[in-house]
């Protein structure tokens, strides 16, 4: 069970070990301790290990990771889980700007409130927020499954692809072809695992709206030839 | 990239703490901006006393006859050498010490001026920056502090932040305008004087204008979100308050504290982990497009 006390270690020496664990050495706990904002903590983990950050984080935390479980048992500055391929990541806090920005895979929950341009270019990982989102959230977002028990900011899904957004609170502005769309059966399996894979109970799925793309942006027509 | 610190004290026992806390915050900024470094503070003021601080690349040789000079031509005050820069504290008339400095002392620059302002800005690394003027053992009310990485204009040390252009008012910004040159010279058409090509030298002076034809500072920020085009986190100093703004976009960060002893202001989080009882602070990200003010006056 390793401990990192960030105050007295470096931060290369915690990602060093964190990277050193062999494959298949699925038994390995590390404790991080007084990150104290630092950045870049725990970042491009390729095992499954599970990590407990004790404190808050500046910027990028547990980005690339692939595969392991990290709890940040505090805030998380700008990029949290950016970038991510696989794994989960939980903030029990808040986390700042462009949270799991164009993250590939896994899991990333925000039990607080998320900043501005939350889940920007996702491209497959889940995202729940129990809190609020800011302004411009899942901007370009091409897969993946946002899923919001809060409100939503301005600009929501602006210039979206095919991720899917579903709102539990009010959206404050859709952005650029991103329009609501009907919750169907399948919708509501999402949401419902998604909820339960994030710990949340006492939720009805039907409180949700789901928005996605119109289509007619990132979808070339021949009329807007001129256009180009 | 640039870095911005601020600390707005509520407890006046901190006071005498505010130096070295505002240092400690700045150094932790260097990574954002290596170029140069800037603070102002705000002291006690004393009544019917102007303090002018000024830079000149050689203070010890220019400023040593500063004091006797002002005497003889009838401006009483002292002068305390700092590094580079100096401290006028003077009873004369403000306008006859700028008179007097810019025809005696043409190649000496004026930081600020204002009855609690210094401001001390200097090109290198926010430590050196610190320690050259002894800001530790600064003791104020409120301050702010700026590392800066030039992107718009040249690393020079009238390009350092914290640019002030009224008397007790200061501004850093994070990020780039894209209308300064416009702004500029509708400015100079208005009658004012620039002294460098650097964008937040025009925002100041934009909020200086607003201000002196009447508006507060609340307004004058209002009334910026119009008429300033491009990116920004700005931290604005007076004589008694300290104000934030962001942009609409509001990509530039901002992470600001709040204790019943203080206000924090932080480019980024790692920047008030120092600050008394910051565990229990309430921690937040001001929202875009929104002016958040804090004043000594207005608590009182």
């Amino acid at each position: 069970m390793p401990t990192f006390d960030l105050s007295i270690s470096s931060l290369r020496e915690l990602n060093t070990a964190l990277h050193q664990v062999e494959e298949g050495n699925n038994d390995i706990h590390f404790d991080i301790l007084n990150p104290r904002g630092h950045h870049a903590v725990a970042v491009g983990i390729a095992a499954h290990l599970t990590v407990d950050i004790k404190g808050s984080v500046g910027y990028y935390c547990a980005g690339m990771n692939d595969g392991a479980d990290i709890v940040i048992h505090g805030s998380a500055g700008p990029g949290v889980a950016e970038n991510i391929m696989s794994g989960t990541v939980v903030v029990e806090g808040d986390a700042s700007q462009y949270a799991g920005a164009t993250g590939h895979g896994g899991l990333l929950v925000i039990r607080g409130n998320a900043s501005s341009r939350c889940g920007i270019s996702m491209k497959g990982l889940d995202i729940v927020v129990q809190g609020n989102i800011g302004h411009m959230s899942a901007f370009m977002a091409q897969a993946g499954n946002l899923v919001v028990l809060g409100n939503a900011g301005d600009a929501l899904g602006d210039s979206i692809y095919e991720a899917h957004l579903f709102v539990r609170g009010q959206v404050k502005s859709l952005g650029s072809d991103c329009i609501e769309k009907e919750m169907r059966p399948e919708h509501h399996d999402i949401v419902a695992n998604l909820l339960r894979r994030a710990g949340i109970s006492g939720v009805d799925t039907a409180e949700f709206r789901r928005y996605g793309s119109a289509r007619k942006l990132y979808n070339f027509h021949v009329d807007n030839a001129d256009a180009y | 990239m640039c870095g911005i610190v601020g600390l707005f004290l509520k407890d006046r026992r901190l006071d005498s703490s505010l130096g070295s806390l505002l240092s400690d915050m700045l150094v932790t900024m260097s990574d954002r901006g290596p170029d140069s470094a800037g603070i102002a503070v705000y002291g006690k003021p004393t009544l019917g006393q102007i303090k002018v601080t000024v830079q000149s690349p050689q203070a010890e040789q220019d400023l040593r006859s500063l004091a006797g000079d002002l005497e003889k031509a009838g401006l009483k005050s002292s002068v305390e050498i700092k590094n580079t820069h100096a401290v006028i504290d003077t009873t004369a008339d403000l306008a006859m010490v700028r008179v007097f400095l810019a025809s005696r002392y043409p190649q000496v620059r004026i930081m600020s001026a204002g009855e609690s302002i210094e401001i001390y800005k200097e090109i290198g690394l926010p430590k050196s920056v610190v320690d050259r003027f002894g800001i530790r053992q600064v003791s104020g009310t409120h301050g702010i502090g700026h590392t800066r990485m030039a992107t718009e204009s040249a690393v020079t040390t009238l390009g350092a932040h914290p640019f002030s252009t009224g008397l007790d008012q200061c501004l850093v910004h994070n990020g780039s305008l894209s209308n300064h040159n416009n702004l500029r010279r509708e400015l100079v058409g208005e009658g004012i004087a620039f002294e460098t090509e650097n964008d937040t030298e025009v925002a100041a002076a934009y909020l200086t204008a607003e201000m002196a034809k009447g508006k507060n500072l609340r307004e004058a920020l209002a009334g910026a979100l119009d008429d300033l085009d491009g990116f920004f986190t700005f931290v604005v100093g007076t004589k008694s308050g300290f104000g934030v703004l962001r942009d609409p976009i509001a990509c530039k960060p901002a992470i600001m504290a709040e204790t019943d002893s203080y206000v924090a202001f932080g480019s980024e989080y790692r920047v008030l982990v120092g600050l008394p009882d910051i565990e229990r602070a309430r921690v937040w990200e001001p929202e875009p497009a929104t002016v958040y003010f804090w004043d000594h006056a207005a608590a009182a």
